[in-house]
């Protein structure tokens, strides 16, 4: 039976209808500090120091704020700041109410984008967050509630350091990925990044690479842009090119186990840069003869895409055919709990998918990447 | 009718083929300092794309015989006209008063050693972005010859093409009926996209596709073609099947947050629709004729692609350029009406 | 249709709003600058709910670099995804003829007229002396 949803019209389907439909496990969820006060009970106390005094030392003018504002207060829905008073994210009670318990979640993968693990130049400093950020999502989010699941978040540009944390993280059992971020210092096809790849796939985790991040490089190949509308699809093109470095750097054939999810990028650009690799990799083929099968070959095995933002077209039908391009196995259902393009589980699909389809998209796709029986 | 809007001359180099085009200050300075080698490293002439192996001379550049080019693109695949568009890297360097001699001598070069020898040659105007006042200077000393017919830029420069330091160029262009020519190429000022440098010239290829799409974005949302309601932009080489999923996402992020660009007073996807054209060589298509089919459907209008082979550019095997698999009537209009639309100056007499 | 007695004007300060339940129905009403707006309380787009739209200028340019306001405060940003909606007839910026926010008409009684009825009164009382916001469902 399909479901139809319509796309002017109120949707008749209440929260309580929620509970008898498909439980969902949303591919990216953003639990928040209140303050930096509360990572320091898992910091060293030299990095406490540090944090309040040097603070965080990222490619960018601003000390607390993006060059590029974003279209809401924390990026975040105007709705989802608690009535406790804390900062959207930062209070579990308040994600269960408006979130995991509506949404009927039955698992939620948790994406760190606090303190910018990723993007700290002062590596040591990168060093200590990750430990503390790993630990912390344990702590104060999974142990709490077992719906959550954490990632193991890495300071990749220090690959000795990040290689020790995923041992680490992964020896407990309890992380479901290993994240790392596509605005580094150099793609992440590059061989400095192999070693972690290494461990990941010796670690039986997929690798999870959420938008974002400050590594320095202007968001376009003609420089800084002036609007956030651009610097927010920017975050598209730097997925495309991270699946072109991972893909044309051979990355799936020197690491035969590894899985990638790419968080947070939407899906409609997929299969164009996929059409594209594979013809203009059969003019380059002597360039890269360690690619030894089309691109497309290695992104329908290996690569998922989580599906927020999800594509608009003004036609319905439209976005069934890039889902059918794509291949109903590769998509995976992600909020992006609380940010401001979040999409909710029961009206963000305004295209007809049957009812199997839509136990892959919101279930069954994401239970077997990050193996979550 | 066929019209061919992307081929490419070539040229050996600055201290032979633009040598007898250079004022005499710049004749002493490319001499005695041998200032020369502006091929662009995005377009390496011994590498496969290059240049397709059996178009490739046995002797000097890609694309710088003029007999063989006539022979194959005007003869040969059959053009009533078709526009060049050199790549010879004149815009990356950095004195612009340099670039602005070398793309004057540009410009001279293919007028008086292509455009004279074949009617039906056009050109576009090689300009100096470094330096947009210069860029005007050199749109308007051309701008009587009707032979050119668009204005060049490489799809990856040094600011984005919306910024309003260009504007004065999109004014010129505006009055002299000429289109702004996107290129794919690059003046490597900076990495390709915010992931950094890649490692292998393919990637760097694939690339040209979200830099053009970064162009085009600062285009509409900086209000270009508002300001400018008669200029149109063709982006070429760039790939064209992510034209679609492109729309629907500047859509989204617009309807959500336009205050930030309250100019852009309609869907960037109308503005494109109207505004941009792209050159279909390469086809970036689906692998099965439903699938392009579908893509066609989906960019939802048959104004916008242009015919080109993109000679002498390896983009196709055997005679025929056009892509497989496109409708009847897209072909006809993407070869005469959707040229002669968005070049003006095409049929006018040189 | 009936006219449903849903707040005291008073409830609802300039700047503010308040959710209501009416016939079944969530429904927000607003108070700019004195004048009271009716609407479902859900967008359009994934459903969002409008009471924590923010408030905002209708803005218009005609140039790079001009934002002309007006209406301050008529129209909505979606809390979500930022759609413009204007809070008088609900439509939404980029697509008035389809995409739209339901609205309801809304009137002021004073409780003196209401005594002599007809009205519902949803959820508490209603007195002479005060003023009373009405929606029509």
């Amino acid at each position: 039976m399909a479901d139809v949803l319509e796309r002017t019209h109120a949707p008749s389907a209440s929260p309580k209808a929620a509970k008898s439909r498909l439980r969902v496990i949303d591919c990216d969820i953003h639990p928040s500090l209140n303050s930096k006060a509360e990572i320091f009970p898992f910091l060293p106390k030299r990095w406490q120091e540090h944090m309040k005094t040097y603070g965080d030392h990222l490619r960018t003018p601003f000390t607390s704020t993006t060059p590029y504002p974003r279209s809401s207060p924390l990026i975040c829905r105007r709705d989802a700041w608690p009535p406790s008073g804390r900062l959207p994210g930062s209070d579990l009670d308040f994600m269960r109410q408006q979130h995991l318990d509506p949404i009927d979640v039955e698992f939620g993968i948790l994406q760190v984008l606090d303190l910018f693990i990723f993007s700290q130049q002062n590596l040591e400093l990168g060093a200590a967050i990750q430990r503390a950020i790993n630990d912390w999502q344990i702590e104060c989010w999974c142990k709490p509630e077992p719906r959550l699941k954490p990632s193991i978040l890495v300071v990749q540009d220090d690959t000795e350091a990040s290689v020790a944390e995923i041992e680490r993280c992964a020896a407990t059992g309890k992380y479901v990925q290993i994240n790392v971020c596509p605005r580094a210092n150099e793609p992440l096809g590059r061989r400095r990044y192999w070693p972690i790849y290494a461990a990941a796939e010796a670690a039986g985790l997929p690798l999870g690479i959420h938008v974002g991040g400050y590594g320095g490089h202007a968001p376009t190949g003609s420089g800084w842009p002036s609007y956030y509308n651009e610097e927010h699809h920017s975050n598209a093109h730097s997925m495309a090119a991270q699946l072109t470095s991972l893909v044309i750097e051979g990355i799936p054939e020197r690491f035969p186990k590894l899985k990638f999810v790419f968080i947070e990028g939407g899906f409609g650009w997929v299969p164009a840069i996929t059409w594209r690799m594979d013809k203009q990799w059969q003019r380059f083929r002597d360039e890269v003869p360690h690619v030894k099968r089309p691109p497309s070959e290695y992104v329908r095995e290996r690569f998922w895409f989580t599906t927020q933002p999800i594509e608009e077209p003004d036609n319905a039908r439209h976005l069934r055919a890039v889902i059918e391009w794509i291949g109903i196995d590769r998509l995976l259902f992600s909020s992006d709990y609380p940010h401001w393009d979040y999409d909710d589980a029961r009206f963000a699909f305004k295209t007809p998918l049957t009812d199997a389809e839509r136990v892959k998209i919101f279930n069954t796709n994401a239970r077997a990447v990050y193996k979550l029986d | 009718m066929r019209i061919d809007c992307d081929i490419h001359p070539g040229l050996e180099g600055t201290r032979t083929t633009l040598l007898p085009y250079l004022d005499d200050h710049w004749k002493e300075q490319v001499t005695s300092r041998a200032i020369d080698g502006l091929d662009l490293t995005s377009y390496p002439p011994n590498m496969p794309l290059s240049c397709r192996p059996d178009w490739r001379p046995k002797k000097g550049k890609p694309g710088s015989s003029f007999e063989a080019l006539k022979a194959q693109v005007l003869d040969g695949f059959g053009a009533d006209y078709a526009i060049c568009n050199v790549l010879y890297g004149a815009q990356a360097v950095f004195d612009p008063y340099m670039a602005a001699g070398f793309c004057r001598a540009i410009n001279d070069w293919i007028a008086a050693e292509w455009l004279a020898r074949d009617s039906r040659l056009r050109a576009s105007i090689v300009v100096p972005m470094q330096a947009p006042d210069l860029a005007v200077e050199e749109i308007e000393r051309l701008a009587g010859d009707k032979r050119f017919v668009a204005i060049l830029v490489l799809a990856q420069g040094e600011t984005l093409l919306g910024r309003r330091h260009f504007w004065p160029v999109y004014q010129a262009a505006e009055r002299h009926k000429l289109p702004l020519a996107v290129h794919s190429g690059s003046q490597y000022r900076m990495a390709p996209s915010s992931i950094g440098w890649p490692s292998y010239r393919l990637e760097y290829y694939i690339a040209e596709a979200q830099a053009h799409q970064a162009q085009l974005l600062s285009l509409i949302l900086e209000g270009v073609f508002g300001k400018f309601p008669g200029l149109k932009v063709v982006l070429m080489e760039s790939g064209v099947s992510w034209l679609p999923a492109f729309m629907w996402r500047t859509n989204k992020t617009w309807k959500g947050v336009r205050v930030e660009v309250p100019w852009v007073d309609r869907k960037p996807a109308d503005i494109m629709r109207e505004h941009v054209r792209l050159t279909i060589q390469p086809f970036d298509a689906p692998p099965d004729q439903a699938g392009i089919d579908q893509l066609i459907e989906q960019i939802g209008s048959d104004r916008m692609l242009l015919f080109a082979s993109d000679y002498p550019h390896w983009q196709f095997d055997g005679d025929e350029p056009m892509p497989p698999g496109l409708p009847a009537s897209l072909v006809e209009r993407m070869c005469a009406d959707n040229p002669l639309e968005t070049f003006p100056r095409l049929a006018a007499n040189a | 249709m009936a006219r449903h007695v849903v707040a005291r004007t008073t409830d609802i300060p300039a700047g503010g709003n308040k959710v209501v339940s009416v016939e079944g129905r969530e429904i927000v009403v607003f108070n700019v600058n004195g004048e009271f707006f009716a609407l479902l309380n859900r967008c359009p787009h994934e459903g969002a709910p409008l009471a924590k739209a923010a408030c905002v200028a209708h803005l218009e340019s005609d140039e790079p670099g001009e934002y002309r306001r007006s209406r301050i405060g008529e129209m909505l940003r979606c809390a979500w995804h930022g759609w413009e909606f204007d809070m008088r007839t609900g439509q939404s910026y980029f697509d008035p003829q389809h995409t739209r926010i339901r609205s309801y008409p809304v009137e002021i009684e004073d409780g003196e007229t209401l005594a002599k009825g007809p009205y519902v009164a949803e959820t508490f009382p209603v007195t002479i002396q005060e003023s009373y916001v009405l929606v029509e469902i």
